[in-house]
């Protein structure tokens, strides 16, 4: 057994894996915001090169704040050099350094703008699809004009588990829905509960708060600290310390699963025990499919539906388990789409300075899209959504949405 | 419902044993800790190259290379599937325009200018073929560090083939870009897929030509677009244009990399990076599954038949402890030191025996277990992981990878279970 380390361990881990780089440049290659633009000179060169001068509290290097975040470097490297979390770090403390502007404050706390927009939903998705505003807002906050932004929902998930009396069963679940599906998504959260349900689980669904990933993307790492570990705590109500929890979200699942521990460096006894409880919804639905336990009463979807696997997702090293489920339903024609990200990198492709990097790292991505002309494009992270509707103009949707389909939903 | 066969490993050899099972109808999990050797390496094929001497005739020369190096990984497969894996290869790696005789050695410069003995090329390079002589106009790039030009032409001003022709070369350096201080390869590689950037280097190639019936230029000429660049630059500057490698990347072997993996993906297999195998459970001498380290925990992932195709002490797949003691890492397999003690060499250069040292396998290429017999039934070795090669000394790798990859897929078997 391989043991996981956590605290001061898990973060030394890191730091040393360092000493394994070879220099072999393989990360430099897969990088994809090096492949599109001078500002970032690749993953080796601001990471485990620049790292030596990086000594006590002094950060030299500007061109890491171009990285953004996308993990494709740690899952590339042959020799298991963090490569990504130790760019993650050095971004936090020329941040802690530097300061980080009201704008990247402000996209870090997605529970915060969902607050302010609910109860003005209308006039908030009206504001934020008007151009003047748009404008007005890249020129005062530095958020570009063009970047993606989620429509609010006056009727948040909480709102909508409060009414909804769910089955009762042996077989139980915690899940960790995360900020997108409380503020603007709720039906992605609706369609897992009713999946799940349909299985024979009762879904326990507590109270919860952000898991802390875009504060600690935008660089906020004390304040990521104390998101993660209050979520952690949020999601072990009494009785259901042994329980899996199931998360639709896959940045958010995998600040659970590891950059917690990773990049944060965070710790407490109901992190990492959730931690290791923690699946990707459709990875914990092919562990069923192969032990027999998935209802397979499928509908024919007759839909093309072209799927993307995001970073933050093919980081949780466990495949592309939505797939698996995908080839199950008849009718359904799956193309899998063979490009590594789309640009968005949860909040750094809404930059002013950094919209036009991250159009062009998914330019591939979108071109194979707009080839393909699919019905509808699946995507398991909310950000990438958004990011691949806006550049395509197709309609995405959560995989889940599609198994929600099969199973008679609409 | 589950996987037939898990390969670990995404070099060569794994990609050409996943190639080969999913071909026959096998589900297909290859597991890599990251990518391979492929992006590094030049996407040239070797298979034999020195015995010591210079090898002309590589297939021809392999029984009588084994006469003397009975321990050689190529004494495992008969010279008949080699031959029939190189076919394969040039068949399935067409779209690159790889080019080449198994049986007639080629001699292309290296990144420093010395002619290299290798066997099949991508189109991109096939010019480069010194064995005859030639004319060289070596092309460099202000400001792109990985390539040296002026020593690359007097290095093969100096080549003398063995044909005795004479090998003419002379460098100029172009500018590009606007003369960037520093011209990075991975965004070179895509600004030369530009018509514009690509014409700008035509004609400066052009203006600067002489007598030279030859342009080599560093191997960034594009990505997913190299037939066109290469083809369009042919055309621009009126003579064959060939790629010489660069040290790492690799240009040619991202576009080798990316093309295995995607004939794998169309064959409904998966390559899944960044998992790395951390050991296995056995029902006596069956594997059942090896275990893997996802971001939260570890997991066992079951099959019928498992490739180890790791590589040896350069990739991690075999290390060495601070006692000298070695291991493979995933199923702790027998590794062979290379059969004599490790003493200060003579000679700087000199073979060290530790330079051999590999899993040990039996006739199977499965790993020898405690009774001499295989340590277990369904696993089969492939690659630089074997012991017995010293492929940068004989200029062997690929071959080697590709024979026993080849024939490890033969050996496990097509088909479901």
């Amino acid at each position: 057994m391989t043991a996981v380390v956590w605290g001061a361990e898990a973060w030394a881990e890191v730091r040393s894996s360092l000493d394994r780089c070879i220099k072999c440049t393989v990360c430099e290659t897969a990088c994809p915001v090096a492949a599109v633009t001078e500002l970032f000179p690749g993953p080796k060169t601001v990471g485990p090169q620049a790292e030596r001068f990086r000594t006590g509290d002094h950060s030299p290097d500007l061109s890491v704040d171009y990285c953004s975040g996308c993990g494709i470097c740690s899952r590339v490297c042959p020799q298991e050099v963090r490569i990504a979390e130790l760019n993650s770090r050095a971004r936090a403390e020329l941040k802690r350094e530097r300061g980080a502007p009201l704008r990247d404050q402000l996209v870090a706390r997605p529970g915060l703008l969902g607050r302010a927009g609910r109860p003005v939903a209308p006039l908030f998705n009206w504001a934020m699809a008007n151009p003047v505003i748009r404008w007005a807002g890249e020129r005062t906050l530095g958020i570009h004009h063009k970047a993606p932004v989620p429509r609010s929902t006056t009727r948040t998930f909480s709102y909508w588990v409060g009414h909804h009396a769910g089955a009762k069963s042996a077989r139980r679940v915690v899940y960790f829905h995360g900020c997108s599906t409380q503020w603007y998504e709720p039906h992605i959260g609706q369609k897992v509960t009713a999946i799940l349900e349909h299985n024979g689980y009762q879904v326990v669904i507590p109270k919860q708060d952000c898991c802390g990933l875009p504060l600690q993307s935008n660089g906020l790492f004390p304040a990521a600290r104390g998101a993660v570990t209050r979520l952690a705590r949020q999601l072990v109500p009494g009785g259901t310390d042994d329980l899996p929890v199931i998360s639709s979200s896959t940045s958010c699942g995998l600040m659970l699963k590891r950059e917690a521990r990773e990049i944060l460096g965070a710790d407490s006894p109901e992190l990492r025990s959730v931690s290791q409880r923690t699946y990707d919804i459709f990875e914990f639905l092919l562990e069923l499919h192969h032990r027999g336990e998935l209802r397979t009463d499928f509908k024919p979807v007759p839909l093309t539906v072209a799927y993307h696997a995001p970073c933050q997702q093919q980081n949780q090293l466990i495949g592309k388990p939505a797939l698996g489920i995908l080839r199950l339903i008849p009718g359904l024609r799956l193309v899998e789409l063979d490009r590594s990200c789309c640009g968005i990198a949860g909040t750094y492709g809404v930059k002013r300075e950094k919209y036009e990097i991250a159009m062009r790292v998914g330019e591939p991505l979108f071109a194979d899209i707009q080839a393909e002309g699919p019905d509808l494009v699946a995507c398991d992270s909310e950000t990438c959504r958004w990011q691949i509707s806006a550049a395509t103009g197709a309609t995405s949707v959560h995989p889940l949405e599609i198994l929600h389909r099969a199973y008679g939903g609409s | 419902m589950g996987t037939d066969a898990v390969v670990l490993g995404a070099g060569t050899a794994g990609m050409v044993a996943a190639l080969r099972l999913a071909a026959a109808g096998a589900s297909v999990l290859v597991l890599a800790e990251g990518e391979g050797g492929l992006p590094l390496a030049p996407a040239q094929i070797d298979v034999l190259g020195y015995r010591p001497q210079l090898v002309l005739d590589p297939l021809g020369e392999i029984p009588g290379f084994l006469d003397s190096r009975p321990d050689h990984p190529y004494r495992l497969v008969e010279a008949a599937e080699v031959e029939a894996g190189l076919d394969w290869f040039l068949e399935l790696a067409a779209p690159l325009g790889y080019t080449g005789n198994p049986h007639q050695n080629r001699l292309q410069p290296t990144a420093v200018g010395a002619l290299r003995p290798t066997c099949l090329v991508p189109e991109t390079m096939a010019a480069g073929d010194l064995s005859g002589g030639g004319s060289v106009l070596v092309v460099g790039l202000k400001g792109f560090r990985d390539f040296h030009a002026p020593l690359l032409a007097e290095n093969l001003a100096l080549a003398r083939p063995p044909s005795g022709a004479e090998v003419r070369a002379r460098s100029v350096e172009v500018s590009l870009l606007g003369d960037p201080r520093d011209l990075r390869p991975q965004l070179l590689v895509r600004r030369l897929e530009e018509r514009p950037v690509l014409a700008e280097l035509g004609r400066e190639i052009r203006s600067r030509l002489e007598q030279e019936d030859l342009v080599g230029v560093p191997a960034v000429l594009g990505l997913e677009r190299s037939h066109e660049v290469w083809q369009r630059l042919q055309e621009l500057v009126g003579r064959p244009v060939f790629e010489i490698p660069t040290p790492p990347p690799s240009q040619p072997g991202q576009r080798l990399q990316q093309h295995l993996f995607r004939a794998l993906r169309r064959l409904g297999g998966e390559v899944r990076l960044g998992a790395r195998a951390s050991g296995y459970r056995a029902s006596g001498d069956r594997l059942v599954a090896v275990k893997v380290v996802t971001a939260a925990r570890e997991v066992e992932i079951p099959a019928d038949r498992f490739v180890l195709a790791t590589g040896g002490i350069g990739t991690g797949g075999i290390t060495a402890g601070p006692e000298g003691e070695l291991r493979e890492e995933v199923f702790g397999a027998r590794v062979s030191r290379g059969g004599a003690p490790e003493e200060p060499l003579a000679e700087y250069m000199a073979t060290q025996p530790l330079d051999r040292l590999g899993v040990e396998v039996d006739d199977e290429q499965r790993p020898v277990g405690g009774a001499g017999g295989a340590l277990f039934e369904n696993l089969w070795v492939a690659g630089a992981a074997l012991a017995g090669a010293e492929p940068w000394r004989e200029k062997s790798g690929e071959g080697i990878s590709l024979a026993t990859g080849y024939r490890a897929a033969r050996l496990a078997g097509g088909g479901r279970a």
